[in-house]
């Protein structure tokens, strides 16, 4: 029977040649990762496992980024345990506030520390953002990740698929999150619980990097265990600037087989919000209503790359944002930042009326730089909008593409870009 | 085994946000996480909640971030077992490599109501209404997770397959 490219690149690190859905595998990583939030827990949990040492000093990333920069005495103490951890285990992989930093999922792949064929687990949700280069790998707990620094392994049962086959080309203004927020709003957050999301089609090739990064990363938010695409010339070519490993393309067999397929024309996608509290609340921005907003986020391990930012720049160039609005925008790497500097983004930004943060999760998850009060409204370009994700539990949030977020900071309210000068009507 | 206890009960998709919130997840103190457990979707739940109580929920249940404190959370609270419709799977697994009981039992989820006084046999999957009489059956554990519960978690189940290593999952 024909194998998914999930389950091809389960079974070769699992040893075998063929694996079944369903079936329960023992398998070797190629990386383990944790951060600040989840590390300290693994942490706790390694010497339990009756190991002495790393099961790979190279195989293991520690990044701080979700309260990092230290937000308050607790979360200093969690770095510095993590911080402890990686220097006692001589960990290669711990990126230092400052040091070539930045968010997890948007740092090891920039590093090249992830290739396509690879399996990887981290202790974070979004560790499926790496599916985007051709790679299985997955988000566990802390435990799994304790497991896996100990022994280079973890356990998994092999997940049925589902296709999604996409077509055509995106317009102007649409981009990856478009894409799969659009995709959530169809199966919804459960539509993939314990699948992975397979995506082919040509619609890939009209798709950056940075769009699959965006589409893979929100596998998650539809319940499945990875989402991946296929390894062609534009993935082959981000591994190849980044300093990956050889890649190790697999390809799903001629006769995989699929519990459903979905298919998606690029062509026809409008810029999309989900509505609170879940990510499956998907409208139109042109069918939004009249949603005015206090806050912006432009950032996180979903949309926080220098394409993403250049594209809020753009949609906010020569414009302000309107006077009740707070616009932070937070590069997702150190290097983003500094590229974004080089190009001016940061000058259009700041002129625009926002503030530049370093990089962090931040606001994202509600740990600080941008918690909203009761009542309070912001457009995100984050990936959960769950009841008090961001702050207070009275507080709302709204997920969008840059585009769209840069947009509704300058508008004051939910807005698409190709308008938003004229402020009120949307595309 | 069998635990048994009074019922809360909550609806679909209850996220790991609203189990314990981000802004209590500068700590990893189990106690401490207890304390905010389910706050912003009942806020009386931690005070109010006793060693052997059950959670029973809809679908989905544990969607959302990877965080252990999670289940690490309810456990401290004393939870005995959580019944839902489906889990969500990081949240699965989690329960499982930490100890913690949960069943799948779509029937139960939907009937069972709060307050209710429940008995949960975990080797037969058997789950008993109390108060009405009604009695549900829970998907059993395959053998594989069996062995992970029944060592009390993944630490113990890889430490135990040190020394035997016939009992790996493949
Ligand atoms: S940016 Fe948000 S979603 Fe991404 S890793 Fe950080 S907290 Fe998680």
């Amino acid at each position: 029977m024909g194998m998914t490219m999930t389950q091809k690149i389960l079974a070769a690190h699992a040893g075998k040649d063929e694996v079944h859905a369903g079936e329960l595998i023992q398998a070797k990583l190629d990386m383990v990762l944790a951060n600040d939030i989840t590390a300290p827990v693994a942490i706790g949990e390694f010497p339990r496992f009756g190991r002495k040492d790393v099961f790979d000093r190279k195989k293991i990333a520690l990044v701080p980024d979700h309260f990092a920069p230290n937000k308050d005495i607790k979360a200093a103490a969690q770095c510095a345990c993590m911080r402890q951890f990686a220097r006692e285990h001589g960990v290669e992989n711990y990126f230092e506030v400052g040091h070539d930093c930045g968010i997890e999922h948007a740092l090891l792949p920039e590093k090249g520390l992830v290739s396509a064929g690879d399996c990887v687990i981290g202790a974070d949700s979004h560790t499926c953002t790496y599916g985007a280069l051709g790679a299985f790998s997955t988000g566990v707990g802390s435990t799994d990740a304790a497991a896996g620094m100990a022994t280079g392994e973890a356990w998994f049962k092999v997940p049925p698929a589902i296709k999604v086959v996409l077509k055509g080309a995106p317009r102007k203004w649409v981009g990856g999150k478009d894409v799969i927020l659009h995709l959530i709003g169809l199966i919804g957050v459960d539509g993939a619980r314990y699948q992975s999301l397979e995506f082919a089609g040509d619609g890939v090739d009209a798709l950056s990097m940075d769009d699959r990064f965006t589409i893979a990363n929100m596998a998650i938010e539809a319940g499945a265990k990875n989402g991946i695409f296929p390894v062609d010339a534009t993935a082959r070519r981000y591994l190849g600037e980044h300093g990956a490993r050889e890649p190790v393309a697999y390809a799903a067999d001629e006769d995989a087989v699929y519990e459903r397929t979905v298919e998606i024309d690029l062509s026809s996608l409008k810029p999309v919000v989900a509505f609170p509290h879940l990510p499956s609340n998907v409208r139109t921005v042109d069918a939004a209503g009249d949603v005015p907003i206090d806050q912006v986020v432009i950032g996180s391990c979903t949309n926080g790359r220098i394409s993403d930012l250049r594209i809020a720049a753009e949609a906010m160039a020569g414009r302000h944002v309107a006077p009740a609005v707070r616009c932070i925008v937070i590069p997702a790497t150190q290097r983003v930042w500094l590229q974004a500097m080089e190009e001016g983004l940061l000058k259009t930004f700041a002129e625009a009326g926002c503030v530049v943060s370093t990089p962090t999760c931040g606001p994202c998850l509600g740990g600080h730089m941008g918690i909203l009060a009761k009542g309070e409204r912001c457009v995100a370009t984050t990936n959960r909008n769950f009841v008090g994700r961001m702050g207070h539990v009275e507080s709302e949030v709204y997920l969008a593409s840059p585009a769209v977020a840069a947009a509704s900071a300058v508008a004051g309210r939910i807005a698409g870009p190709a308008t938003s000068q004229s402020n009120r009507q949307t595309f | 085994m069998k635990v048994q206890g009074k019922v809360f009960k909550y609806g679909d998709n209850v996220d790991t946000d609203v189990i314990i919130p981000a802004r209590y997840l500068n700590t990893s103190d189990a106690r401490e996480l207890a304390a905010h457990c389910m706050e912003d979707i009942d806020a009386k739940f931690a005070s109010s909640v006793r060693p052997g109580d059950i959670l029973v929920a809809g679908k989905n249940f544990g969607c959302g971030s990877s965080r252990e404190h999670a289940p690490l959370a309810i456990k401290a609270c004393g939870v005995a077992c959580i019944i839902a419709a489906s889990f969500a799977r990081i949240f699965y697994r989690n329960a499982l490599n930490i100890g913690l009981p949960i069943l799948e039992c779509p029937a139960a989820s939907e009937t069972v109501a709060a307050g209710h006084a429940l008995s949960v046999d975990f080797d037969t999957g058997a789950i008993a209404d109390l108060t009405n009489g009604m009695i549900f059956s829970a998907e059993p554990f395959p053998p594989f997770m069996q062995k992970l519960v029944a060592a009390g978690g993944l630490a113990s189940y890889i430490r135990s397959q040190l020394q035997n290593p016939a009992i790996a999952p493949a």
